[in-house]
């Protein structure tokens, strides 16, 4: 009974504070929401690649790949198989649609080692899929897209198959690539034993390869899915330090009222667990409002990183959220917890108190100099030890760690920075108002501090996030300028028909330039060889990253090779050291940056290549025609039976790429927006608090005739002033963040390092934004203030003790 | 991966179906849409016939064996090729639309080793030529190493292979071709279904068994049987329980009874020592079932009781290895048997539809 009633007491608060109540569950709902949001993103992005990954069994199988050129002979696969070899054969290409490239696979279903899910199904089975006309398996999304295009087989729903990609029977997709006879790989299948000496022997042109560990497409794209969850957890402390303020607000103010119920019988005991079963409920709540509002920003959010992925990654991410458990779950983990890091330590002194003890303020709103002294000590202490953490420790983890201690000990260092700040212009106040002003700000810096430290949080996270964002968008646009020097990029597919359209190459551009590569073992890891002519297309753009002597005539005579920054970092070379490329070691002339591209790669001089690989394939150019032209030479091309899927126009390709950059940066500014509203609500519930407690304090100033409007005003320019003041000391805070992802993060997680840009302009955005949310959040307060009865503030001298 | 393979063989089966309802075992009832039906009074031409006839729907190449190793134990083995058809004719390259698939035996008393391979038509993989005569898929294979001028069947080289398991064997053949039902036109039911089937059951075999254990040299009696229709069995028909036999005193018999929903279809052939042919009609043999063997869930007379008056013919059967079931995606009991009563031997009995 008693404890019935002690609920009922205690939930009655909430029933007279509906606005603390409101507060309390929607700070621990946004929260929550950013969080399972940004998890929620993640689990579907996960379950894309795993998708990618096991549909088809590629790439978690070795392979029998041609020696030379990119076809296997369709005998090749009927002599293995003939001698006993467990191989499938697999075909595939690209297939453009619209302006979308879908990759299209060709399957042999009776010796895959698995068929995607759909095929066949219907009266006709197998037949169907075989055809004419055959089936084309794809996700739904993909479906849903070439909807209506009717010069395609018949599209199947496939649940197994990740967006992008098409897959039909090998005869289906050998028709529709113009394939002929020609294979692209044979998958070798379980229990088929390696043997390199009779395969040798028995189809000279192939040669094994292991399971190509570098499309782990899941490692690939982790950096990003990490700094999304980084988001995640900074909204998340934002979030917290509401919900510590609301909570904190809650127990002071109903001290009154844990005292009489002490005093009507209720043990220490039985009151700190009716608190804690109360916060259960409240946590409970804002979560269910927190999974719900976090699924309506992921899927808002979904189509956007979905394109991000494809474009950057080439990726393919379902575009609809899905319910799982794996996120949902975490969201409730998270808001459970927040409550109760935010709740034990009140309700521990509750459980541990005499009655009357409870009814002692707190002052929580008080502070003193020695608290604020103790904060600093501990701010510098934490930060002193966040590098040793990045200096000690290695990978991400530790990265993380380097990241997590660091901002902890900004935000505690936060209040004490500002206290020194207010103290200083205080001294140097000229009038007795702004004296009054610069006082009153550091009473109020107490009450305020939790949601200063919150907007703190929110701008630096903002101003880190979107300096990595913008400096990785300028440093790959660059590169992208550099890489993609020549004008109009040709695959001819076949060597024969390249030789026969050479002459007209020739004669339609100022330069043709081949391009040759082949698979190779680079320092031990299945990387990809490239021949690269000497020409001034790539000696003026090559983007090198480092450079020894002479590179550009050595690289011609084959005197060593250029790798890229994935392959230095991975063996630790630096130019001057030597390679190995197939086994033989060469001199690493110069290190290039390679974005997009998670494997090891070399160059080598295109005619010391061909002298070396005399079979690799030549059937790729890469074209310099004067950019208006680019139209024209396209038409000419086509004109001569060259398709549009085997040209690919520079510009066009710079467009999609920049395209994804606009679509990342709408997320990055969706999540900016949706941190600082939760920094500024923090600021609201604060300042509202604060109002109710700061009566005592205004009531002499307005007795000795600042009117209340003045009051009000003045409240606006204090709420303006500490929100500029915390953006300022936020903005280093923000650049170290920054550079932390970009040099440390990046590097453990992509294997390359990206330069960090510097964009003023932003900063000034997020910084005007920050501020004016802060305004925004204190116009209420201050509105009441200057609307309060007269009466209430002259009562307050009646009150007076 | 298993799943993924469940997932194939579930697609195969819609189209070398196993018994769906109402459409017999291995979707054998349904209408023959383009395909050449067997007809009554059939002329052979070799080797012509012993090759693929891809107009018609589904076709095999069987070959079963009863074998004594130097171990002095018994064995079987089974050497089936089948060609099954999505439209009655062929082209070259992908768009063939023959499918082929291969299925190996092997019993000894105590286990049972199955190997199965699938492969598309028209590119290589599998097939059958016929001059000179081989069948093969993958390195799987039934060579033939006739005399010049004999039949291509007069001798043949065998071998096939599974996870665990591989054989080479050696057959001569040691009486004439024999053809089946009528004339080698083979009735499958009242209402005239039916199959051109003719068999090789003369064989002396020697050869090899590769078993976990290692090689075990072998000898016996081999069967061959070619079979191609497009649509033998009636929609009610669920499945056939097929005998082979050799019996001791050199002859030959085959009988078969179609599962239906009434008395069933029985057909038997006698075949004398010397080769000499006679047909037994419907109604004529008698099929009882005496012991059945549980087989994960299903329940499958293993022994039988078979009777034949008009021969003064009553054997009861035993299997060598009662688990002898083909888990391939056409499910089966195929296995060695041997027999006694009125007559004893060996022989081969195959039992479908009990999936």
């Amino acid at each position: 009974m008693i404890w019935r009633m002690g609920l009922l007491a205690l939930l009655s608060y909430w029933r007279r504070h509906p606005g603390q109540a409101v507060t309390l569950v929607l700070g621990l709902a946004l929260a929550t929401a950013l969080w399972t949001g940004v998890q929620a993103i993640n689990a579907e992005a996960r379950a894309s690649y795993d998708r990618a990954a096991d549909a088809l069994e590629q790439t978690t199988r070795p392979s029998l790949v041609p020696s030379a050129g990119d076809r296997v002979a369709l005998e090749d696969y009927v002599t293995l198989r003939r001698a006993g070899w467990q191989v499938s054969p697999v075909i595939e290409g690209n297939l453009s649609a619209g302006d979308t490239r879908y990759s299209l696979i060709g399957l042999e279903p009776l010796t895959a080692p698995a068929v995607p899910r759909g095929a066949g199904t219907g009266a006709e089975g197998l037949s169907a899929f075989f055809g004419p006309p055959g089936q084309l398996l794809a996700h739904p999304d993909t479906i849903a897209a070439l909807a209506g295009d009717t010069d395609l087989p018949p599209r199947v729903a496939s649940p197994d198959l990740a967006p992008g990609t098409l897959v039909g029977d090998i005869g289906v997709v050998a028709g529709m690539l113009g394939m002929g006879d020609a294979l692209s790989s044979l998958t070798v299948l379980t229990g088929q034993p390696r043997d390199d000496a009779a395969l040798a022997e028995l189809t000279p042109d192939l040669h094994w390869q292991p399971p190509r560990e570098g499309t782990d497409i899941g490692g690939l794209t982790r950096s990003f899915h990490l700094n999304l969850t980084a988001f995640g957890l900074l909204s998340f402390a934002v979030g917290l330090f509401i919900v510590h303020g609301a909570v904190g607000l809650a127990f002071e103010q109903r001290r009154g009222l844990f005292r009489t119920l002490r005093a009507l019988g209720l043990t220490a005991r039985v009151l700190a667990l009716l608190l804690a079963a109360e916060m259960l409920l409240v946590a409970m709540l804002a979560a269910g409002v927190g999974i719900a509002l976090g699924y309506v920003i992921a899927a808002a959010l979904l189509p956007d990183v979905a394109a991000t992925l494809r474009g950057l990654y080439g990726v393919p991410v379902a575009g609809a959220i899905a319910l799982r458990p794996e996120w949902w779950l975490s969201g409730l983990a998270i808001a459970l917890l927040g409550t109760g890091v935010a709740t034990a330590q009140y309700v521990w002194q509750l459980a541990r108190s005499r009655a009357r003890a409870t009814a002692i303020p707190r002052a929580w709103a008080r502070a003193s100099e020695g608290a604020l002294r103790r904060q600093a000590v501990l701010a510098g202490a934490i930060l002193l030890a966040a590098p040793l953490i990045g200096l000690l420790g290695s990978g991400l983890a530790a990265g993380f760690s380097l990241l997590g201690a660091f901002l902890l000990g900004a935000a505690l260092a936060l209040p004490p920075a500002l206290a020194g700040l207010l103290a200083l212009f205080e001294r140097r106040a000229k009038t007795p108002l702004t004296e009054w002003l610069w006082a009153d700000c550091r009473l109020q810096l107490p009450g305020l501090s939790l949601a200063l430290m919150a907007l703190l949080l929110a701008v630096a996270a903002n101003i880190g996030v979107s300096t990595m964002v913008g400096s990785f968008r300028t440093t790959f646009t660059g590169w992208l300028d550099q890489r993609l020097a020549a004008e109009l990029y040709l695959n001819l597919g076949e060597d024969a028909r390249a030789a026969e359209l050479r002459p007209l190459l020739d004669a339609t551009a100022e330069a043709v330039l081949p391009i040759s590569a082949v698979d190779a073992d680079l320092a031990g890891a299945p990387g990809r060889l490239y021949g690269q002519p000497d020409h001034a297309t790539f000696r003026d753009n090559w983007p090198l990253l480092a450079a020894g002597p002479e590179v550009w005539p050595r690289l011609s005579t084959g005197e060593g090779v250029l790798i890229n920054e994935q392959l230095a970092y991975g063996a630790d070379v630096a130019p001057g050291d030597t390679v190995t490329v197939d086994g033989t070691a060469l001199p690493v002339l110069g290190i290039y940056s390679d974005y997009g591209n998670p494997r090891p790669q070399a160059i080598m001089g295109l005619e010391p290549f061909l002298t070396r690989l005399p079979d690799a394939p030549r059937h790729r150019f890469a074209l310099r025609v004067p950019p208006e032209t680019v139209p024209e030479v396209m038409a000419e091309l086509q004109a001569a039976g060259i398709r549009p899927d085997q040209m690919t126009d520079q510009a066009a390709l710079k467009q999609v790429s920049l395209q994804v950059f606009e679509r990342t940066f709408a997320v990055t500014t969706a999540l900016n927006i949706l941190t600082l509203s939760v920094a500024a609500l923090a600021i609201l519930t604060s300042l509202l608090t604060l109002a109710a407690l700061r009566l005592p304090q205004i009531a002499p100033v307005w007795a000795i005739g600042l009117t209340r409007a003045r009051l009000g005003a003045l409240e606006l320019v204090r709420a303006g002033l500490l929100a500029l003041f915390t953006v300022i000391l936020a903005l280093p805070v923000g650049l170290v963040l920054a550079w932390v992802l970009l040099a440390i993060v990046n590097v453990e997680a992509f294997g390359w390092r990206l330069p960090m840009h510097l964009f003023p302009a932003d900063w000034a955005a997020i910084c005007t934004l920050a501020v004016l949310a802060a305004l925004v959040a204190a116009a209420w307060p201050a509105r009441r203030i200057a609307t309060r009865p007269p009466a209430e503030l002259l009562r307050r001298f009646a009150d007076e003790r | 991966m298993n799943a993924d393979r469940r997932r194939l063989l579930q697609m195969l089966a819609c189209t070398l179906p196993v018994p769906a309802l109402g459409q017999g075992f291995a979707g054998l009832g349904s209408d023959a849409d383009g395909f050449a039906i067997p007809q009554p009074d059939p002329s052979f031409r070799f080797p012509a016939d012993h090759g693929a006839h891809p107009e018609f729907r589904i076709e095999w190449w069987y070959v079963t064996a009863i074998l004594d190793g130097a171990d002095g134990r018994q064995y079987g083995i089974q050497w089936t090729l089948f060609r099954s058809a999505l439209a009655p004719e062929d082209r070259a390259g992908w768009d063939s639309p023959q499918i082929w698939f291969a299925h190996a035996g092997l019993t000894t008393p105590e286990r049972h080793f199955v190997g199965e391979t699938l492969a598309r038509g028209g590119i290589g993989q599998a097939g059958v030529r016929t001059d000179p005569f081989e069948a093969w898929i993958d390195d799987w294979s039934m060579v033939s190493r006739a005399r010049p001028g004999a039949d291509a069947f007069s001798a043949l080289d065998l071998r096939a292979n599974g996870p665990d398991f591989a054989y080479t064997l050696a057959l001569d053949a040691e009486g004439p071709l024999v053809f089946q039902g009528q004339n080698g036109f083979s009735l499958k039911s009242a209402t005239g279904q039916a199959s051109y089937y003719y068999a090789q059951p003369f064989y002396r075999v020697t050869g090899q068994l590769d078993l976990p254990d290692g090689p075990i040299d072998v000898t016996g009696q081999a069967w061959l049987d070619r079979e191609w229709s497009s649509q033998p069995l009636e929609a009610n028909q669920t499945g056939w329980d097929w005998f082979s036999l050799h019996l001791d005193g050199g002859e030959k018999l085959m009988a078969f009874r179609l599962r239906d929903d009434g008395p069933g279809y029985a057909q038997a052939n006698w075949i004398t020592a010397d080769g000499e042919n006679s047909h037994i009609g419907d109604g004529a043999v008698t099929f009882t079932p005496l012991g059945w063997t549980d087989i994960d869930g299903r329940r499958v007379p293993t022994e039988w009781r078979l009777q034949i008056p008009a021969r003064g013919l009553d054997i009861a059967t035993q299997p060598l290895n009662p688990h002898a079931w083909m888990g391939t995606q056409l499910a089966y009991w195929e296995g060695p048997i041997s027999f006694s009563g009125s007559h004893s031997g060996r022989g081969y009995l195959e039992m479908t539809g009990y999936d």
